[in-house]
């Protein structure tokens, strides 16, 4: 399924200038004494249709950016467009008006369903606090959900520990699906389930896509999974989007130095290739987002840095083929 | 058949019929509540009725007859001829209802302050445990007795006799919510930021939704444990006021009423009075506790 170029697509959900600042504490009187900056001014925009991947390493802030996205977390600034309303300063009863339309899958299979509900009752409970379904009528949605998922509908009236975690996963999956909704931020879906099992998911997902028309921000840190199943992917550093390309174009030429590095610590499956190919090693640690650097955040790691990237920063620009990227050297 | 046969072979189970002491402890509990629950069919005489009291029968030891019908006082009387093992199972009766209703009144207010601390969070979680944090500054018994007294000095004094009971069960009630509200709030903590309370705010569910239909069916066998335990605690703390003369009144003897009417002959020769309401206090009490401190054992996965 890979996202047609020339046909322009209308754009379902529009994310400007976001960002998602919490501040530290400490002391006697809990006097803010800085802000972790967990999302930094991140813009992108999602087509209706397209899968987008959203990748980076542990605590870039890619799942706070789908958690604000979805209201999950509180913005600090920035717009969040869909359906020419801006989520991100919707007042509580729009707002709730509005998250049919919005959902999510969550990573952690085992946490995400409540251990004291049954199976029906987690998957009708969307359907109970916004829909019209009642009875009779409510129950053949949640077997008919089920069905879609994959699973048998006599589940309904058992228990999530009573499931595998690829089962739970589906069961997390008919939920967000109950409303039909037309935007799915799926926050590392697979990251918990086993290797076995993450393909049978990844494939449920794309052919529930293809069969509703479903939108997906698809946030993740296996980068041969993203490539998979996104039509766009997003590559986010400490709190900002370096790198927003269509997926052939990022993974066969990357051109941010980030990128590079990243798609250099992909295994190839092929030992011959593999020990012929150039490793790009980084030096050092993620910097804190409480105190990032100036200038380019990834300069303190990276291999082709100069004197202006500490003094100036990149600015998001948009390349002759389309993609966008944030380095003062990419062409 | 087969639900029972599942609830024999469950872990709880096991545990349960692998300890004999909280066999035992199940055993007496039973035995007890079964005295207390079916007083008026078990006692030979009614305590509350003094038509039925003859002053002559007073201080008779135990198992000696009446003087006017001939049956015998299994426990003897006290110095109004009111049949002791009558008195208990009734004192029994009045201790175990405050005890159960001082721990519900705890329970409900420990478990919404609890939760609504944990998920509000912020300032209403400031204020909530720092009132939690003063009262427990005090002792217990001491907060029960400053709401007796004022509660008492609220009431008109021709209905403090029947009106004691209750403000019994307030006092305690008032004076135990803390356990049950640092417990819960501590569980919340966790629980809140748990994906499935995520998923239901996703969904669009309400705050109050949130916290009474998800997060507090899943904080609730610490609240089990607690409850239990607060049960014996209940009853102590019914008997301490009691036997100080601020809980019930002698028209309506609890267990530690009893005792405090006992302790008056004890030096006298008189034992029977105080003896065996006090075994049967420190029957039940130690019964309760033994029952919770197992089911605080056989529901923490940690200790398995």
């Amino acid at each position: 399924m890979s996202f047609d170029h020339a046909q322009p697509r209308e754009t379902l959900v529009s994310v400007s200038g976001l960002s998602v600042h919490f501040p530290i504490y400490a002391g006697l009187i809990r006097r803010q004494v800085g802000t972790v900056r967990a999302v930094d001014g991140v813009t992108f925009d999602v087509a209706r249709g397209e899968t987008l991947g959203l990748v980076g390493e542990s605590g870039c802030g890619k799942s706070t950016t789908g958690r604000a996205i979805l209201r999950l977390v509180e913005a600090t600034s920035g717009k969040i467009l869909m359906a020419g309303q801006d989520i991100a300063s919707l007042g509580a009863e729009p707002l709730r008006r509005m998250r049919p339309r919005m959902q999510m899958i969550f990573q952690d299979p085992h946490a995400s369903l409540n251990p004291r509900m049954t199976v029906g009752s987690i998957i009708a409970e969307p359907l109970t606090e916004h829909g019209t379904l009642r009875g009779r009528a409510r129950q053949r949605r949640v077997e008919e959900l089920l069905d879609a998922v994959g699973l048998n509908p006599d589940f309904a009236n058992r228990y999530p520990h009573e499931f595998s975690g690829g089962q739970r996963q589906r069961i997390g999956i008919a939920r967000a699906l109950a409303l039909d909704p037309d935007f799915i931020v799926c926050d590392e879906p697979i990251a918990a389930l086993d290797v076995s099992i993450q393909a049978q998911v990844v494939n449920l997902l794309e052919e529930l896509q293809e069969r509703l028309g479903l939108t997906y921000l698809f946030i993740s840190h296996d980068l041969s999974m993203v490539r998979h199943i996104a039509d766009r992917v997003a590559v986010m550093y400490l709190g900002k989007i370096i790198e927003l390309a269509t997926r052939d174009a990022l993974y066969d030429a990357p051109k941010h130095p980030y990128t590079q590095a990243l798609l250099s610590a992909v295994p190839i499956p092929n030992p011959r290739v593999e020990a012929t190919r150039r490793h790009i090693i980084l030096k050092g640690d993620v910097p804190s987002p409480a105190n990032p650097p100036s200038g380019c955040r990834f300069r303190t790691r990276c291999p082709i840095a100069e004197a202006r990237c500490a003094a100036e920063e990149p600015a998001w620009r948009k390349l002759e083929d389309g993609r966008h990227v944030a380095c003062h050297f990419a062409t | 058949m087969n639900a029972m046969r599942r609830a024999w072979e469950s872990d709880l189970s096991y545990s349960f019929r692998h300890s004999p002491i909280t066999v035992l402890a199940a055993f007496m509990v039973i035995v007890l509540f079964a005295g207390a629950i079916l007083a008026p069919l078990i006692a030979p005489y009614s305590p509350f009725d003094p038509a039925t009291l003859n002053l002559m029968n007073g201080f008779t030891p135990p198992m000696t007859p009446n003087t006017f019908t001939g049956e015998t006082f299994w426990l003897g009387t006290d110095d109004q001829g009111r049949d002791m093992f009558s008195a208990i199972l009734y004192g029994m009766r009045i201790s175990l209802f405050v005890g159960f209703a001082a721990v519900l009144l705890a329970l409900v207010l420990g478990v919404v302050a609890g939760l609504v601390a944990g998920y509000a969070g912020g300032w209403v979680d400031t204020i909530i445990m720092r009132i939690a944090d003063v009262q427990l500054t005090f002792p217990s018994i001491l907060v029960a007795m400053l709401i007796f007294g004022i509660a008492k000095g609220l009431t008109p004094p021709d209905m403090r006799d029947q009106m004691a009971i209750w403000v019994l069960i307030v006092s305690i009630g008032l004076s135990d919510w803390v356990q049950f509200a640092r417990v819960v709030r501590g569980a919340t903590l966790v629980e809140r930021n748990r994906e499935y309370v995520q998923a239901a705010r996703l969904i669009g569910r309400s705050r109050s939704a949130i916290m009474f239909r998800h997060v507090l069916p899943n904080v609730t066998s610490p609240v089990l444990v607690i409850a239990t335990i607060g049960l014996a605690l209940a009853i102590i703390a019914e008997a301490t006021l009691s036997f100080l003369g601020v809980g019930a009144p002698p028209t309506q003897p609890s267990l530690g009423t009893l005792i405090r009417i006992g302790q008056g002959y004890l030096f006298s020769g008189e034992w029977w009075i105080l003896f065996f309401p006090a075994v049967t206090l420190l029957v039940l009490a130690l019964s309760v506790n033994l029952l919770g401190d197992w089911l605080r054992e056989a529901l923490n996965p940690r200790l398995r």
